[in-house]
C-alpha cells in the first residue's frame, strides 16, 4: 500500500513538501484500559500548491489526522513535518504561532465569534499575530471585498445566512495569508448552490493565490474537482487518486 | 493581542449579559460601597473633631482623683449601691496635697509649664447701690491664668501678695464690669459686696479680663452668671475647705509629646495612692479623650470595613463562579481562538481582563453609590462629608486586585484547554 501511495504522489517534487507525514498513529484513551486506536500509520505528503481532497465514510478518521495537520492536536506516534518544522518537538506556544501563521482553519459550523462583526472576526488572526489596528482593518477589508462580503463588514454572524458565514470565515483563514488551508466539511451545512459559491471560493484562492488547500467532503462531486484525492478507511488511507478536474473557473 | 482590543471585548461582553454582570458585582458593590460611606461619614466625623479642637486648652492635662474600681475583695453589694447613689466623696485625707504639687514641680521642673489650682466659692451675687448681679466665684492660683488663657484687658491678674496676704481682691469680665458700673467707668478699685450663701465680703476688682463670646458663660435660667476669681487662699480660709484637691490642671512645655507627660504625670501622683483602698489619680486631657474618641470610631471603622471584606470576598467568588460559567459557554470560541493561533497567555489575558472590568466597573459603582450614601449619612449627622481620596483609590486598586486573584483560575482553566476538546465542546 505505501508503494501505491508514492506513485499517487503528484510528479512535483521542487523544494520540500508542506506536509510530511510518516507512520502516524493515533490512539485515544477511552476509560483507563480500552485504548483506542483510530490512525493506523499513516503516510501522507502533501506538496505546496496541491488541492487534496479526503473522503471516506463516517467515523474512518478524517477529522482526527486533519486536526493534527492543523497542528491542534499531536500525534500518538510517528513524524510529522510542518513546512519543515517537526510538530513533535514544537512547544505549545510555537504550535500557536504556527497555526497562527501557517494554516487557515475553515469548519463546517463556521465558528465565527458571536457578537462581534464579521470584520473583527477576520481581524482576529491579525490579532494574535500582533498586527496593528489600522493594517488589521484594512487587511479585513480587502479579504472581506475578495470573498464577497465587503458590504457585510459590520454584521454581526447571526445576522448572515451560512453561505456568507462560511465565506467570513473562509476570510478570516486566510487573514495571515497562510500557505495552507485546511477544510474540514466546509459545505457540510449549506445548500447546493451556497456550496458551489464555497467551492468556487476555495479553486479561486487555490488557482490564483496558489493556496494549498486540504478539504474534508461526503460529497464526491466536490471531490472530484480536486487535484488529488484520498480515501481513508478504518484509519488507513486505502486509495489515491486523481480528481477529474474543475472547469468552473476561466 | 492589546490590552485595548480586550478591555473593549470584556465591555461587549458585560454588554451582552447586562443584568447577570449586575447581579455578579452586586457583593463587589455593596462591600465597596460600604466601606466607602463607612469611611466617607467616620472620616467627617473625626475631621470635624479635630478641627474643633484646635483651639487652645486641649493639651492640658486634668489631674483628679478617681474611685478605684476593681474592687475585688470589697463586699459586691456595697460596691453596686455606691454606684447605684452615685460616685462617694473622697475624705480630706484623700484629696491631693500642696506637697505633692511642690515635689511634683521638683521633679518635672521645667516640663512643667503650669500647676493650676482652683476651689468653687459657689455661685451668689454681686451687689452695688441697686444693681445686682450673678456671679460664680472661684478661688485659683497664679498659673490659673496660664492654664485657662485669661487675658487680662485692663489692670491686672492676682498675685502672689493676694494669695499670701488672703486679699480680698478679684478679677472680673469685661462684661461683668460694664453691667456693674456702667459704660466708660475705669472698674480697677472698685469694689461691691459679694454675697455667697451666708457669706458676705466686700470684694475689690484689681483687674479685668475679656470674656468669650461663646465662651464659659454658664446660664442660669436666662440669667447670665459672670466668672470671677479671687486668690485661692482667700477661698479656702472663707470655705473653710480642706487644704487639698480634687482635681486640678497641668500645662506641660512640651505639647509635642503632651501625652507622654501626662502618662508621667498620672504615675508620678498615682503613686501616692498605691495604698490607698479606694482612690487613686488619672490625667486626662481634652486631646487625650479626642484620641480616645478618633481611636473609637477607627476601631468601629475597620470592624465594619472586616465585614466588607467579607462582602467583598462572596462578591469576588461570585465573580469567579460567573467567570467559569461564562468560559463554560465559550469552550466553542476559546477553541475557534486557540484554532485561529491565540497563545495561552492571549486566552488568559482576555479573561482576567473581563474579570478585571466586571471588578472595576462594580467598584466603580459602589464608590459612587457610597459618596452618595456616605455625604448624606455625614449631613444626616450634621458634619460636611469628607471623602477620603485615599480610600476611593484603594478600593479602586482593591477591585482590579479581586479581579486579578478570582478571574485568575477560571482564566487559567481557559487557557489550559485543549484546542480539539474546545472544538468539540457541545
Ligand atoms: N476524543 C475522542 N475520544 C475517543 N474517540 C474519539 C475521539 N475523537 C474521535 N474519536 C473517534 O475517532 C474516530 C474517528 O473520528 P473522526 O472525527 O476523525 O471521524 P470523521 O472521519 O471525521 O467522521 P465524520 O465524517 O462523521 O466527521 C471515531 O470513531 C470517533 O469515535
Ligand atoms: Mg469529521
Amino acid at each position: 500500500m505505501e508503494r501505491e501511495n508514492r506513485a499517487a504522489t503528484p510528479p512535483c517534487p521542487q523544494g520540500q513538501p508542506l506536509v510530511a507525514i510518516h507512520d502516524l498513529v493515533k490512539t485515544y484513551f477511552v476509560g483507563r484500559p480500552n485504548e483506542l486506536e483510530i490512525l493506523h500509520g499513516i503516510d501522507l505528503t502533501v506538496w505546496p500548491g496541491e488541492f487534496v481532497a479526503i473522503v471516506g465514510e463516517s467515523g474512518s478518521g478524517k477529522s482526527t489526522i486533519m486536526n493534527i495537520i492543523g497542528a491542534l492536536d499531536r500525534p500518538t506516534r510517528g513524524s510529522y513535518l510542518l513546512d519543515g518544522v517537526d510538530i513533535e518537538r514544537a512547544s505549545d506556544r510555537q504550535l500557536s504561532a504556527i497555526r497562527n501563521r501557517k494554516i487557515g482553519f475553515v469548519f463546517q459550523t463556521f465558528n465565527l465569534i458571536g457578537r462581534t462583526s464579521a470584520q473583527k472576526n477576520v481581524e482576529l488572526p491579525l490579532l494574535y499575530a500582533g498586527v496593528p489596528a489600522r493594517r488589521r482593518a484594512a487587511r479585513a477589508r480587502e479579504l472581506l471585498e475578495m470573498v464577497g462580503m465587503g458590504d457585510r463588514a459590520k454584521h454581526q454572524p447571526n445576522e448572515l445566512s451560512g453561505g456568507q458565514k462560511q465565506r467570513v470565515a473562509i476570510a478570516r483563514a486566510m487573514a495571515c495569508d497562510p500557505p495552507l488551508l485546511l477544510a474540514d466539511e466546509p459545505t457540510g451545512a449549506l445548500d447546493t448552490q451556497t456550496s458551489r459559491t464555497v467551492m468556487d471560493l476555495f479553486h479561486k484562492l487555490h488557482r490564483e493565490r496558489g493556496k494549498t488547500i486540504i478539504l474534508i467532503t461526503h460529497n464526491p462531486a466536490l471531490a472530484e474537482e480536486c487535484e488529488r484525492i484520498l480515501t481513508l478507511q478504518d484509519g488507513r488511507i486505502v486509495s489515491q487518486r486523481k480528481g477529474a478536474g474543475y472547469h468552473g473557473l476561466a | 493581542m492589546g490590552l485595548l482590543d480586550n478591555i473593549r471585548l470584556a465591555f461587549a461582553s458585560l454588554w451582552a449579559g447586562k443584568l447577570r454582570a449586575l447581579l455578579t458585582m452586586l457583593g463587589i458593590i455593596i462591600g465597596i460601597g460600604s466601606v466607602i460611606a463607612i469611611l466617607t461619614v467616620g472620616d467627617s466625623l473625626t475631621g470635624t473633631i479635630n478641627d474643633s479642637m484646635q483651639g487652645l486648652g486641649v493639651s492640658n492635662i486634668t489631674v483628679s482623683l478617681t474611685e478605684k474600681s476593681d474592687e475585688e475583695d470589697a463586699d459586691s453589694s456595697g460596691g453596686v449601691s455606691v454606684r447605684i447613689f452615685g460616685p462617694s466623696q473622697p475624705a480630706d485625707e484623700d484629696l491631693m496635697t500642696d506637697e505633692m504639687i511642690s515635689d511634683y514641680r521638683a521633679l518635672f521642673g521645667d516640663q512643667v509649664s503650669a500647676v493650676s489650682l482652683s476651689a468653687s466659692l459657689g455661685s451668689g451675687t454681686a451687689e452695688l447701690d441697686t444693681t445686682s448681679l450673678n456671679v460664680s466665684a472661684t478661688g485659683v492660683n497664679l498659673d490659673y491664668q496660664t492654664a485657662n488663657n485669661i487675658n487680662i484687658t485692663n489692670g491686672r491678674f492676682l498675685n502672689q501678695r493676694d494669695l499670701d496676704g488672703e486679699k480680698k481682691v478679684c478679677v472680673v469680665p469685661d462684661t461683668f464690669a460694664e453691667a456693674l458700673l456702667g459704660e466708660g467707668v475705669d472698674p480697677i478699685g472698685s469694689s461691691f459686696d459679694l454675697t455667697v450663701g451666708a457669706k458676705v465680703l466686700r470684694c475689690y476688682i484689681v483687674g479685668v479680663y475679656e470674656q468669650e463670646e461663646n465662651g464659659t458663660v454658664s446660664l442660669l435660667g436666662s440669667q447670665t452668671s459672670y466668672p470671677i476669681y479671687l486668690p485661692l487662699s482667700t477661698v479656702k480660709t472663707l470655705t473653710g475647705a480642706a487644704d487639698g484637691y480634687e482635681s486640678f490642671t497641668v500645662v506641660g512645655s512640651d505639647l509635642e509629646n503632651n501625652s507622654q507627660f501626662l502618662q508621667q504625670t498620672e504615675d508620678f501622683f498615682a503613686s501616692y495612692y498605691t495604698r490607698n483602698p479606694s482612690w487613686t489619680v488619672s490625667a486626662s486631657s481634652l486631646e487625650s479623650m479626642v484620641s480616645t474618641v478618633t481611636e473609637m470610631i477607627s476601631t468601629v471603622q475597620l470592624a465594619i470595613a472586616a465585614i466588607a471584606a467579607i462582602s467583598l470576598l462572596v462578591g469576588g467568588i461570585g465573580v469567579m463562579n460567573i467567570m467559569l460559567v461564562s468560559i463554560t459557554e465559550r469552550t466553542r470560541e476559546i477553541g475557534t481562538r486557540k484554532a485561529l493561533g491565540a497563545p495561552g497567555w492571549a486566552i488568559r489575558l482576555q479573561f482576567i481582563t473581563e474579570s478585571v472590568v466586571i471588578c472595576l466597573v462594580g467598584g466603580v459603582i459602589g464608590i459612587l453609590l457610597g459618596l452618595a450614601l456616605g455625604s448624606w449619612g455625614s449631613n444626616l449627622l450634621g458634619y460636611a462629608a469628607r471623602p477620603s481620596l485615599l480610600a476611593i483609590a484603594v478600593s479602586v486598586g482593591f477591585s482590579m486586585l479581586i479581579g486579578i486573584f478570582f478571574g485568575y483560575y477560571p482564566a487559567s482553566k481557559a487557557a489550559k484547554l485543549d484546542p480539539i476538546d474546545a472544538l468539540r465542546y457541545e
